[in-house]
Formats: C-alpha cells, structure tokens, sequence
C-alpha cells in the first residue's frame, strides 16, 4: 500500500508543477498578482506531496518490502537500518526521487525567502523552477519508477553495494545534490531576467546569496566524495579524475566563477553577459552530469545506469532547458550591454581574468571527459583519458590563477593602484617563497620547482587573506559579512593548495607481503604486523590485520584494516586502517592473501593529507558566511535604489 | 550581433555528439586479439583431470571457444543456446571452465548437458587473461588458421549466432565435422 501511495503522491507532485509554471509566468507577463500568489502555493504543495512520495519510499525500505523492485535490489534484510535509508538514493531511481525532493526544497526556500524581491522576477523563478521539476519527475514516472512492484516479491535483497556502506555514503550524495540541484536557482533567475528584458545591480544582489549557496553545497559535497574515496578505497587517491567526478567538478568551477562574476555585474553592472552564460551553464552542466552517469555513454565505476533510453531522455531534458536558455539568451543579450568601463589593472580585470581561467579550466576538463566519446562517435577509436592529461590540463589556467588571488583580493574598482597595499603583498609575497623553499626541504627534503612554485602561491593567498580582517579589527572598524566571508574562503584555498601540493610531492609508499611477526618500514615508520583474526559483521564476513606502527622504536598507533566480504553480493572490500594526525596520515591496506598467513599490504604515508579537505571545509564556511551579509536581508524600498555603498571598496 | 548565436551554436553541436554516442555500444571491447593467432593453451580436462586437452588437437579447422564458469549468471542463461548450436554441428564448441570448481563444473555439464566437444579445466585463470577475456560468459570463433575472427562478450542468443558468427563461419571456408 505504502508504494502505490508514494507512487500516487509522486504522481500529484508532478501535477502541481503545472499551475506552479503557468501560473508563474503567465502571472508575471499578463501582471496577475492572484496567479503569483496561486503560483506559490502551487510550489508548497509540490513539496508536500514530494516529500510525502519520499516518505513512502523510506518507509519500504525500513520495513524491507521485497515486492517493491526497486528494495528488492538494494536492500537486504542483514542491511543495518542506517543504511536502509542510504539504500533509498543507492541506485538510479532513488537517486531521482532525491533530485525531485532536493529540487522542491529549494523551489520552497526561494518562495521563503524572496519577501524582498519584486513579485514579478520571483514569479517568473518558480516558474522556471517549476519546467524544471516538471522535466524531472515526468523522467521519473516514465522511466525510472522506485515504485514498481515486483511479483511474486523476492524472498530476499540483493543487498546494497557494499561500496556504498559507509557513513559517508549518508551524506556525501545529499549535500553533491543539493549543489547540484541549487544551480538551478540562480538558472531560474538568468532565465526569469531574460525573459523581463532586465538586468542589473539589484539582480545580481539577490542571486549572489543563491548562487553561493549552491556552491558550497557542491564544496561540502564533492570534498566529502573526495574523502570517503579516500578512506574507502584504500588505495590512497583523493581525487581520480573519473568523469562523475569530473561532472560535479565542473559545475563547481562555474559556480565560483558564476560568484565573482556576480560581485562585477553587482557593483558596476559589468559582465552582464558573463554572468548569464555562467549562470545557464552551471546548471547545465548539472544536468549533463546526470546525462553522463545515466545512459551508458561514458564508461565509469561510477555510472549509475547503462541505459540509452533514459540517456535519451536526459539529453532531450538538457536540449530543452538549456537550449531554451541558450536561445533567450542569444535574443536578450544585445539589450544587456553595459558601458561602463575599467582600468587593465582593476578589481574589474582581475575578475575578468578570473571568470576566464575557471571557465578555461571547465573547459579542458570537459574535453578530457568527453573526449573518449567523440573519437568512438567518429570511429576513430577507443581511447580513455585519465589523470596525466587532467592533472597538466588542469594546472595551467589554475596556476597564474592561484598568483592573482592574493593581489585580486586588494584590488580597489576602476583602477587599482595598491596603494595601501603594495608594499605589503611583496613582503608577504617573498615571506611565502622562503617558506616554502625552507620549511619542506628541511622536513621533507626537496622535490622540485614547481612544488616550491606551488606552495609559494598558497602560503602567499594565506597570508594576504589575512591583510583585511586584521586591518579591519585593529582599526576597530567593523568586518561585514561579505569581506569576513570572502578572505575565510580565500584562506581555504591556500590551504587546500598547500596540502594538495605537500601530499602530491612528498607521499610514499611500499606494497609488500607481510605475515605476522615481521615489519616493514616506510617514511621512517615502521609497521609491524602483530597478527590475523577473523571478524563477524551484520551482513559480511572479514580478515582483520593488527599492525603496530611505531617510530624510534616509540609506538605511534595500532591500526586495524580489514578485507570483508559480504554476504550477499559477495563482493569483497577493503577497510583501511589509517592513523591519523595533523600533518600526517599512516595508511595500511590490505591486499590478498599469500599462503601461510601472508599478506600483501599496502602501506602508505601521505603528509599534510588533511588540508585538502581542511581547506576545502574552510572555503565552504567562508561561502556560508558570507551568504549571511545584512545587505541581502534588506527590503527593496524601490526599484531604483542602487546598492549600499557601505562597503563599496572591496567584496 | 551573430556572437550572441555562438554559445546555442556549440551547444547544439555538442547535443548532436551526444546523441550519435548514445547510438552506439560502448559494451561492445574490441578485442586486441581479432585476426591474430589465438593464444596456445594446455589444460587437465574437466571430465577427467589426469588427461589434458590442448589447443594444437583443433589445429586446422575452426572452433568456438566458450569462455564460462558455474558461479556466473550469464552462463546458465545461454546454456541452452550452446546445447541448440552443438546440435546443429557446425563447428565444435570447445569450452573453457574459467576460475570454477571441478566437482560442481562436472555436475553442472551432467545435470544440464554437455554442449561441448570438451572442456578445459582453468582453475587459475592464466589462459583465460591469455585470450584477454573481459567476463563471462565470452564466445571467440577461431578459424582453420588458428586465428581469431571473432568475439562476443555476454550470454549467447541465437539471433547473435545466426547474425555474427555463422556469416564470420563461412567466409573462412566452412567446417563440417
């Protein structure tokens, strides 16, 4: 009974979509202030029944309903009840139910929030917002039903896929979907601003707060990916340039991008076009993500579905919503010209050069991704692209980049003189280089120029972010949000820059066949494996390993990595055993077993391997911050009042 | 006033890229083997290990080579198609017991039937990464030159025999037993 309810409630969700969309745009261009209002409750009601439809699917899955198809091949009754929830987005279809869920929220909150904004724009949002569900659940009913019985019902699941039996399987596919699914807002809102024939300053105020919003839930999404890979997998990688991985790194790159942009067209109406193409290609990127995973085109561990149906589903999805976009765009555009004008070395510049390097960065990591199929689609062969080409790829237009934050970050608008500051970012600039010629030579030894290149540009953004809050509190003037926000996200930056440099540089690692009673040594530590025993889970079976892991003959930890395998789908799996500290992870994995208690192990030391994700967390608070700055709270009093100027300097 | 028609430009080209990817099969690997000698092998046989069944015994005529094992799915899904292929005696299907167990390889063969001219017994897998196999279950059609023409990757049917090896079978100059 519970699926067909959800399945009916489903069903309901996708109906109310249409008033929301009709009524929203319709409302805005014929000004009909009554179908506005329809339009909103339109949207809450989506959300009622899309949560309802949501709650339906949780509920089989808790009470492990076999003769609903979709638990049938995700759950299993050994399957502990946290993952039981997990299980619900573990494959396609219910990873389609988060999507509509996660979309209906942020349909919510721009209805919550939007008491400020004018009632026509907010209209035309949802409407948009609206096509957009629309588009989705339609997919989902036709294509992809959770709902489907099976019958006669299985006797039993086929078990979640053990991969994805981790903690932080619970958190990283929420958060990775709310980033991608809050890019649609500020898509609703480039759209909505298309089709009034309007844009400027006070447009950009109010998507800043959405975009970046969007944005730091793809930082806290794809940073949390980046770490249970890590741990999960063992082998030591944070990040393998595999095209899911691509796919939500590319709308990440635009989001920022899409933030700065929104800061120029903000403050001096600049960048118009910019930031309208940003803005529809962030949410297209989005989708074309979900195209990539879902029809089989690109091979991946990590493709959800393999089916060209579907796939052809998507890619009509996208050649609408995005083609739409595209074509109002290629209409409206010209009547967005701005003509104010900027100094070659200006605030301005230096963010045009920033919208230009990320989108670059898009851009040829696009084409590594798609590269493989435009070969196969012209019979020129199979190849795979992989990380040589995405590293290099990646590190051109990010390297001068990682140079301009720091003096970026002081430049004044319309013409940059550096006035204050030039003495103290060349002092900054040549504290960083000693630093980082000095400090990891001396602990690690030295590697080569372009880690030391690297690792100047970071410590220097650490430093220089600091210039600003410090200056600000010593003079007791007081930190707006935006600025406090901006330089804790710079900071991060740095921070992740230093540890993805130090742990790429100056890593280690030893495969060996160890047995009980000997040790191997690496980095100066030595792992000693003290024993083997078996171990009993919920639904797997294990081997785990002791190993003693000491330093001058002082013990540093005891680590416990296990190989399970489980019951079900007999899938084996590898727990690493990881000691961690602040400058240092110890990783112990464990491979086959060799005969006669042997095995083969891989142990590793990755040094500074936390500031990857440190600093990734750090930009994320800085973006949380800062979307709480006063001035996005204020009531539009009229529609020609410009932008505070209270902190006109600088954010 | 045209630039403002490039980006709807590019995106269309790539929709179209998409489109015609998704037209094709990215199951299908392309063998690196087709149209060289396939690899050489010697095995205990199934149905009695003391005795061995070696590639060179096919030498001369062409020969299915039925990659399969009793764990996999697939297999027991074409199980019956390699039965209705051997009835036709075409060519001989030879099969390769891949990473299996012996007790239940032979109970299966009694049990379901034994398609097969004979069975090699590849306990460790050395012949089967040999041939470069993907997964079970994995047909190759070796020709009378001890070349291989051809291979299939997934469960047999009959519509993939008729329409992909018989026609490969009589362009190498057909065998009858």
């Amino acid at each position: 009974m519970s699926a067909e309810l959800g399945h009916f409630a489903l069903i309901l969700a996708f109906c109310l979509t249409l008033p929301q969309a009709f009524f929203g745009l319709a409302g805005a261009a014929w000004r009909r202030p009554q179908w506005m209002a329809l339009s909103r409750r339109a949207a809450a009601g989506h959300f009622v029944f899309m949560a309802v439809a949501f709650a339906c699917l949780s509920y089989v899955f808790y009470v492990n309903d076999f003769s609903v198809l979709y638990v049938a091949h995700n759950s299993n009754s050994e399957l502990p009840t946290f993952y039981r929830f997990a299980a619900v987005w573990g494959a396609h279809e219910g990873s389609l139910m988060l999507w509509l869920l996660l979309q209906s929220l942020w349909t919510l909150a721009v209805v919550a929030f939007s008491r400020s904004l004018p009632v026509t724009l907010t209209a035309r949002v949802l409407g948009v917002l609206a096509l957009l569900s629309a588009g989705f659940a339609l997919f989902t009913l036709m294509t992809s039903n959770p709902f489907e019985r099976l019958w006669p019902a299985a006797m039993e699941g086929r078990d979640l896929n053990p991969l994805l039996q981790d903690p932080g399987l619970v958190v990283h596919p929420p958060m990775q979907y709310t980033g991608y699914v809050g890019m649609s807002v500020p898509f609703a809102f480039a759209v909505a601003a298309m089709l009034e024939g309007k844009l400027d300053s006070l447009w950009a105020r109010w998507v800043r707060p959405w975009a970046t919003a969007a944005w730091v839930f793809l930082t806290i999404g794809i940073t949390l990916g980046s770490w249970w890979a890590y741990y999960e997998l063992g082998w030591g990688g944070w990040w393998f340039w595999d095209p899911v991985e691509n796919a939500s790194f590319m709308p990440w790159l635009i989001g920022a991008a899409l933030i700065h942009s929104l800061a120029a067209t903000e403050k001096r109406g600049l960048f118009k076009s910019w930031t309208l193409l940003l803005a529809i290609s962030g949410f297209s990127l989005s989708v074309l993500g979900t195209f990539l995973v879902r029809s089989g085109i690109i091979e991946s561990v990590h493709a959800f579905a393999n089916d060209p149906e579907r796939g052809m589903f998507i890619l009509i999805f996208l050649g609408c919503c995005s083609g739409a976009a595209l074509a109002l765009y290629a209409w409206r555009a010209p009547l967005f010209r701005s003509s104010a004008g900027f100094a070659p070395v200006s605030r301005e510049s230096f963010l045009l050069l920033n919208n230009v390097l990320l989108v670059a960065a898009t851009l040829l990591i696009l084409l590594g991704t798609l590269y493989p199929m435009f070969l196969d689609a012209l019979n020129l062969g199979r190849i795979s692209v992989g990380p040589p080409y995405f590293t290099l790829a990646f590190m051109i237009p990010m390297l001068p980049l990682a140079f301009l934050l720091a003096p970026g970050m002081h430049a004044s608008w319309k013409r940059a003189s550096f006035e204050r500051h030039k003495k103290l970012l060349a002092i900054l600039l040549a504290l960083a280089a000693l630093l980082a010629l000095l400090v990891p030579t001396l602990v690690y030894g030295w590697r080569s120029v372009l880690t030391v290149v690297g690792l100047t540009a970071a410590l220097w953004i650490v430093l220089s972010s600091l210039i600003e809050p410090i200056e600000r509190l010593r003079k007791g003037h007081s930190l707006s949000a935006g600025v406090l926000g901006m330089c804790v996200a710079h900071l991060g930056v740095g921070l992740f820059i230093v540890g993805a440099v130090t742990v790429e540089s100056w890593s280690q690692e030893k495969d060996i066949s160890l047995s009980p009673g000997e040790s191997a040594e690496v980095a100066g530590f030595r792992f000693d494996m003290v024993g083997l025993r078996n171990v009993s889970g919920p639904n797997y079976e294990a081997v785990e390993s002791e190993i003693a892991i000491s330093r001058d003959g002082e013990q540093v930890a005891v680590v416990r990595p296990q190989k399970r395998t489980y019951r079900v789908q007999t899938m084996p799996m590898t727990e690493a055993g990881i000691d961690n500290d602040w400058n240092r992870h110890l990783l112990v994995s464990m491979g086959e077993p060799l005969g006669d208690g042997a095995w083969s192990l891989r142990l590793q030391y990755k040094p500074m391997v936390r500031f990857i994700w440190l600093g990734a967390f750090v930009m994320a608070f800085g973006g949380v911050i800062a979307i709480f700055d006063r001035r996005y709270r204020q009531r539009v009093r009229s529609e020609a009042t410009s932008p505070a100027a209270a902190d006109a300097s600088t954010a | 006033m045209w630039r403002y028609l490039i980006p709807i430009g590019l995106f269309g080209a790539l929709l179209a890229f998409f489109y015609l990817g998704l037209g094709r099969d990215q199951q299908t690997l392309p063998s690196p083997l087709i149209g060289k000698p396939a690899p050489a092998f010697e095995l205990p046989r199934v149905d009695d290990p003391s005795r061995t069944v070696s590639s060179q015994e096919f030498a001369g005529r062409p020969y299915l080579l039925n990659v399969w094992g009793t764990w996999c799915p697939g297999c027991r899904q074409e199980h019956d198609v390699l039965l209705d292929i051997a009835r036709r005696t075409v060519v001989p299907i030879i099969g390769l017991d891949w990473k299996d167990d012996l007790e239940l390889a032979q109970r299966w063969l009694r049990e379901l039937g034994d398609p097969y001219a004979v069975t090699a017994f590849d306990s460790e897998g050395r012949v089967a990464i040999d041939w470069g196999v993907y997964g079970a279950p994995e047909t190759f059609l070796v020709d009378a030159a001890g070349r291989i023409v051809h291979k299939h990757v997934g469960p047999l049917t009959i519509d993939i025999w008729e329409e992909e090896f018989m026609p490969k079978i009589a362009a190498t100059g057909s065998a009858n037993e």
